[in-house]
């Protein structure tokens, strides 16, 4: 056994656990308010990466004021989008919903890969170390602090949603969207707010994942791998998100170290999160926190 | 009513024949025979190319027809029908090389093997719906596709397995023209059954479990029984069409197969309508259009007014963009798909001055 290899890997499982937490939030946020399965959560990933990268690296800015300007267009471009696309659909269907947002990321897919290129583009590098010690592990910066950052964003969203007045209008909204019309709250509004978080969280998890590794269309599969996440924690509860991701994260470096080490199948890394998602759904379908759907004639 | 030539305005059918009869008027007959008999001598209308493209469109053409089963009809979701597609292609190439029976034969076994994983796929169905059951099958698509990269002696690995040319009493299908036949017979074939499992019992059972399966299941429909076999339907067809695609290229590689190509499928029974057997054809063409359509549309862009030659170098990403635009708009415009606007054209058409 090696030990120290382990335990480097169980780390990174943790970080990159964290981001698939919060990219799973934001998931659950879309479903939980509007009951929309967003498939293009990746697209949004990849989306604000480059926007970001495009700011730094192009038009020379400096990271921070990019970070910035990146979350304001990813806000604009989330309004925009529930507004022309999602908005027509209420009420339709489940799987005219699923394909609409399946469409959305084969179309923002393409339309990134001639824009900004297929090939990976590394970050400049924005912090001065590379890396650092803790407890005699070695954790490159970025990794703290995308670890940072996603746990300020996990508490901004406990705040937001436990204590601000929009936070309680969507959550209300959430449980029941006639009452929540009947008492004065704008469903179109929250709907559409939704959607902006959503992806301004989506572009911050996608910028700090393009630091982590590089910037590319790959990144997009982080909307996948949401899937088994999700599915774990429960489709509807955000602690469950957080949870799903963690323990995802971890299992397939796990998984990793176990293919790497003894069974060299290859590939464990990619697939064994998938084989949990249909042995999660044949035993407890609605997850570890999710509501059970109870069906009355 | 099966005597009359016209189709009524409304729905004045009194009989039980009469409303599951296959062709409700005897143009739509007639239209279908004379249909067929143009694809029958289209090898001397058109050039090559669009012989090849006719191929595809039939090959597509049945495993939309299948997912339509699943979706249209039953109402499941299925984000892994091209999984099934590479199965029904891999297993008839290895039926092919390891036991020699002939590829006429191992296409319809490929369509029966890859049923059988379509019944094990889709016993999740059996508990789960709706969404979770589409989040199911994306997790089966990539658990098929882990499996094509690794089962070396099922699908050659990494390297694909070559699938040999179909052979007919002696005659090798190895151009386009004499593979279309065998094509135009599984198509035709297809249509007829699953038109007429739409008008049998079982076709009925698996439209009640769509439409409110709680009644269903209180009117003694076994849902499990009927959503598994959804499943198993629409991967015979998926194999069908995977077999006939695998021995089309004579090559098989599993980077063929992926999500994207699922997606298409999908994207296929929405443009050309839910639940409707002509409209999984009338999809079918369409995607098999759509990038010819965009290639052409680039090119004519470009030549009028030389300042977009810009677009050139994307014209591979118009392509892929045009496949997610028209499923886009489609679902905002025009969500019942194409079969509906036809008919709505052919009543506007009855009713000409008329229409109210």
């Amino acid at each position: 056994m090696n030990w120290s290899l382990l335990s480097q890997l169980l780390v990174n499982g943790v970080v990159v656990g964290m981001l698939y937490g919060v990219v799973a939030m934001c998931f659950v946020l879309i479903y939980k308010s509007t009951q929309v399965v967003n498939f293009a959560q990746g697209e949004f990933l990849v989306l604000g990466a480059w926007v970001c990268l495009w700011l730094v690296v192009d038009m020379e800015m400096h990271f921070a004021v990019a970070f910035v300007f990146t979350l304001v267009f990813m806000t604009i471009f989330g309004i925009i989008l529930q507004m022309v696309v999602l908005r027509p659909l209420i009420g339709e269907p489940i799987i005219s919903v699923i394909m609409v947002t399946i469409g959305l990321s084969i179309f923002f897919q393409s339309l990134m890969n001639w824009i900004f290129g297929n090939a990976a583009v590394a970050f400049p590098p924005v912090f001065e170390t590379q890396s650092v010690q803790l407890f005699g592990l070695n954790i490159e910066t970025a990794y703290l602090f995308s670890l940072v950052i996603s746990l300020i964003i996990m508490l901004g969203f406990f705040y937001f949603f436990k204590y601000s007045r929009y936070g309680l209008a969507m959550r209300a909204t959430a449980f029941d969207q006639q009452v929540a019309q009947s008492l004065g709250i704008s469903v179109k509004s929250v709907f559409a707010m939704a959607w902006a978080i959503s992806a301004v969280v989506s572009g911050i998890a996608g910028i700090v994942i393009g630091l982590v590794n590089s910037v590319s269309s790959a990144l997009a599969f982080i909307g996948i791998k949401v899937f088994p996440a999700v599915i774990l924690g429960g489709l509807d509860s955000i602690v469950g998100a957080v949870l799903g991701g963690v323990i995802i994260g971890m299992l397939e470096n796990t998984a990793e170290f176990v293919d790497g080490q003894f069974l060299h199948w290859g590939n464990l890394y990619t697939i064994a999160p998938f084989y949990i998602l249909i042995i999660v759904l044949m035993i407890k379908p609605y997850g570890l926190f999710g509501t059970k759907d109870i069906e009355r004639i | 009513m099966s005597s009359t030539s016209l189709r009524p305005c409304g729905d004045f059918r009194t009989t039980y024949k009469a409303d599951q009869s296959l062709f409700p008027t005897k143009w739509i007959f007639r239209w279908s025979v004379i249909g067929l008999i143009v694809l029958l001598c289209s090898p001397l209308l058109v050039d090559e190319y669009i012989i090849s493209l006719l191929i595809l469109v039939g090959i597509y053409g049945i495993a939309a027809l299948g997912l339509n089963v699943l979706v249209g009809m039953t109402g499941q979701i299925s984000l892994g029908h091209s999984a099934f597609f590479g199965f029904g292609a891999f297993s008839s190439a290895w039926l092919n090389t390891t036991t020699e029976i002939p590829v006429l034969i191992t296409i319809p076994l490929a369509g029966l093997m890859t049923t059988a994983v379509g019944l094990i796929f889709g016993i999740p169905a059996a508990r789960i719906k709706g969404l979770y059951l589409a989040i199911a099958t994306l997790a089966s698509q990539f658990i098929l596709e882990d499996f094509f990269a690794r089962a070396e002696w099922f699908t050659g690995g990494s390297s694909g397995s070559v699938a040999e040319t179909a052979m007919f009493f002696g005659i090798p299908l190895d151009t386009d023209i004499r593979f279309f036949y065998l094509v135009l017979f599984w198509t035709v074939v297809s249509c007829i059954a699953v038109a007429n499992l739409k008008r049998s019992r079982d076709g009925r059972a698996l439209v009640a479990v769509r439409d409110h399966y709680l009644s269903a299941e209180i009117m003694g429909i076994n849902l499990t029984k009927y959503r598994i076999l959804a499943f198993g339907i629409s991967s015979f067809f998926a194999g069908l069409g995977g077999a006939l695609f695998g021995h089309y290229l004579g090559y098989v590689s599993a980077e063929g197969f992926t999500i994207i190509l699922s997606i298409q499928f999908l994207a296929m029974i929405i443009i050309g309508g839910l639940g409707s057997v002509p409209g999984a054809l009338m999809g079918a063409v369409f995607i098999v259009l759509l990038p010819e359509v965009m290639e052409a549309l680039v090119s004519l862009v470009i030549s009028s007014a030389p300042i977009f030659s810009g677009l050139e170098a994307g014209k591979a990403y118009i392509k892929e963009m045009s496949i997610g635009a028209a499923i886009i708009l489609f679902l905002i415009f025009e969500p019942d798909g194409l079969a509906h606007r036809c008919g709505q054209i052919r009543k506007s058409i009855k009713l000409y001055p008329f229409s109210y």
